[in-house]
């Protein structure tokens, strides 16, 4: 059923870098599916290979440094991994935008915000130069900023931060993406900017019926915006539900130590939990399940130290990987 | 007056700091960039003040001032009675030894061509006069007060996390036995799971030598769990003032209310539950000269608000909350 409406379906995605010292394993086996107009999250800590995901759907993964190493990528009916690189230019852009986390790193210095939102509209769409500043205008309007006639022709440092990254969610969406895919859109805004960055996200979506590849390492964010959200660690996906449920009654302890490690408001406590030791390091994972070292004490065993837990689906839409998780066989 | 001196380690008082917006071919001074705008505060020994605000608001200029790496355009600042922006180069150093700083980012912090070994004693060689044995064993014991082990000792920075790079800091900063850290944003660069580390490092820290912080953050939940009592600044001013708690329960300004309504929460859990609208950005050009400075956002401000700047004034209702708003 799910494969029917879902716009975009990654299946055991694997994506490899590969260093002077060794392999480093970046994603592992990584599914999930994207519906129409639905926003899903993905939730990890830095470096569990969230943005490797984003970047095999864009197929941008440096051809030099990494390499997708099975799996499977089906957008609208085709398989992207199988695509020609010139056939992949006419979906980058256009059918799939990305918005990455840095605003004032993705902008291009020396061109003008018209330029830029122009160009995409330009190649993708077919239209000259004044057609398309016409286009830009009205993307600007679109995204919130005021008097969009003046800021069209200014450089992207005449912005703040919270404008170049509309200016940004612009140029993603002057072509209509079907799928829009946000690389933790406001990790460098401050709290009120961030807000309304993601209300003007919802507020596109609501439009144009584009979906959201919401990444983050918010929880809070994922919480509040997204339909389905996924969590992943060590490169693997490790739980996977709707976010009343994720949050809720997690189900797998790396979930349940995230969660309370969070200060929350209101809250009285003298001393926060932890999850003990570091995050995996990608280049010498740990045997079996890659989060056993840190696991809560008392519930990993042998078995979780020696084999390597699978996404499975223990109630109807939730999904774990933890062989202690109630249900998991 | 005597009892005021012993319950405060720092007080600054109206702290102004400045800086010249330069214009044209010449770089004449059109205007000034108010950073820090009649800032007053005091910290009580053994507790922790935190200053929240959006970026831009002037946090870092006041951390600043008080180590005295920006010169302060008027105010006052006081240390343990010692008036901080007059004191000499010689006083300075003093200073420096009894007031750390630890910054946002440990990997721009920490010098990647020296090892955490000599991170950690150089403080020692140059203030401290400790050598040989005593010093080998001073870094020891700092490396385990913050939870690192010794083989780290010959490593470089980049050979370590994100986490573990910040508790070098913390171990470096620790080295002088200072009695006054100031803490901006240190857990801003980190994970989730490390950042619960951090703070409960943070507070073991305090309880065992009973330190004094300043704590500066964007993350109001952080600072609630953190800080002993929180001062949100709004364009280089303190615009609300209270003990931790009181401040979420009944945050009385409209910009803090603002950034209440602005954090995501994991309990309403659902997209479709409507999300407040927040307030717009600082405003770009600098036409704060009268009024409050939050009018621009503001749907209560009337003509009061326009023409005359509120200041920090204690609340009716409640002690020690205090807050700068002609609507409160």
């Amino acid at each position: 059923m799910s494969e029917n409406n879902s716009l975009l379906s990654v299946r055991n995605l694997s994506v490899s870098f590969f260093a002077e010292e060794g392999v480093v394993r970046a994603a592992h086996k990584v599914s999930f599916s994207i519906k129409t107009s639905q926003t899903f999250g993905l939730v990890g800590e830095s470096g569990c290979g969230k943005s490797s995901v984003a970047l095999s759907i864009m197929r941008l993964i440096p051809a030099n440094q990494g390499q997708i190493v099975g799996g499977e990528i089906a957008f609208d009916g085709q398989n992207l991994l199988e695509l020609s690189e010139k056939q992949m230019r006419r979906i980058r852009g256009n059918k799939i935008a990305i918005v990455f986390q840095e605003p004032t790193a993705s902008l291009n210095p020396v061109y003008t915000v018209g330029d830029q939102i122009a160009e995409a509209i330009m190649l993708h769409k077919n239209k000259d130069k004044t057609q398309a500043w016409k286009a830009a205008v009205e993307m600007l309007r679109k995204v919130g900023i005021k008097e969009p006639q003046q800021r069209i022709s200014q450089y992207p440092h005449q912005m703040s931060g919270g404008m170049q990254q509309r200016a940004i969610i612009a140029i993603a969406t002057s072509c209509e993406p079907a799928l829009l895919i946000a690389d933790e859109p406001t990790t460098a805004l401050d709290m009120i900017v961030q807000t309304q960055i993601l209300n003007l996200l919802d507020e596109l979506q609501k439009q144009t019926g584009m979906s959201i590849l919401l990444i983050t390492h918010d929880l809070g964010i994922a919480a509040e915006r997204a339909d389905e959200v996924a969590v992943m660690y060590a490169s693997r996906i490790v739980e996977k539900a709707d976010p009343r449920l994720l949050f809720s009654k997690p189900l797998h302890p790396y979930t349940e130590g995230l969660l309370k490690a969070l200060p929350r408001l209101g809250q009285s406590t003298k001393r926060l939990e932890t999850i003990p030791g570091t995050v995996a390091e990608p280049m010498y994972l740990p045997s079996g399940c890659k989060f056993h070292p840190r696991c809560r004490t008392g519930c990993h065993d042998k078995h979780c130290q020696t084999f390597e837990p699978e996404l499975k689906e223990v109630e109807p839409a939730r999904w774990v990987a933890c062989w202690h998780a109630p249900g998991y066989q | 007056m005597v009892s005021c001196k012993d319950k405060y380690l720092l007080k600054v008082e109206e702290l102004r700091v400045y800086f010249p917006a330069n214009k044209g071919v010449f770089r004449r001074t059109a205007d000034y960039i108010r950073a820090a705008d009649g800032v007053t505060f005091g910290i009580e020994r053994g507790q922790t003040f935190g200053l929240v605000g959006a970026s831009g608001c002037g946090k870092t200029t006041i951390a600043k001032s008080i180590l005295r790496l920006l010169p302060a355009t008027s105010g006052r600042i006081t240390f343990e009675q010692v008036d901080v922006l007059q004191a000499n180069m010689a006083k300075i150093r003093q200073l420096r030894k009894q007031i750390s700083l630890i910054f946002q980012n440990p990997h721009s912090s920490l010098n990647p061509r020296i090892t955490v070994g000599n991170t950690i004693s150089e403080p020692l060689k140059v203030h401290k006069n400790v050598t040989g044995s005593e010093l080998t064993e001073r870094v020891a014991e700092l490396l385990s007060k913050v939870g690192i082990s010794q083989d780290y000792i010959n490593r470089y920075p980049h050979e370590l996390s994100g986490g573990q790079r910040q508790r070098i800091a913390i171990a470096r900063v620790l080295a002088l036995q200072p009695k006054f850290i100031v803490c901006d944003e240190p857990t801003s660069a980190v994970d989730v799971s490390v950042q619960s580390q951090i703070l409960n490092l943070l507070k073991d820290l305090q309880e065992t030598f009973g330190l004094t912080y300043l704590f500066i953050s964007h993350d109001l939940t952080v600072v609630e769990f953190f800080c002993d009592i929180v001062a949100v600044m709004y364009m280089g001013r303190i615009v609300e003032q209270a003990p931790a708690q009181q401040l979420h329960r009944e945050p009385l300004h409209p910009h803090t209310r603002s950034l209440i309504s602005a954090i995501p929460k994991l309990k309403q859990g659902h997209r479709l539950s409507q999300i407040a609208s927040a307030g717009s950005e600082l405003p770009s050009t600098p036409n704060w000269l009268t009024g409050c400075p939050f009018h621009h956002n503001c749907s209560l401000a009337d003509n009061r608000c326009l023409n005359k700047t509120p200041q920090l004034m204690e609340s009716n209702n409640q002690k020690g909350h205090f807050v700068a708003c002609w609507k409160c």
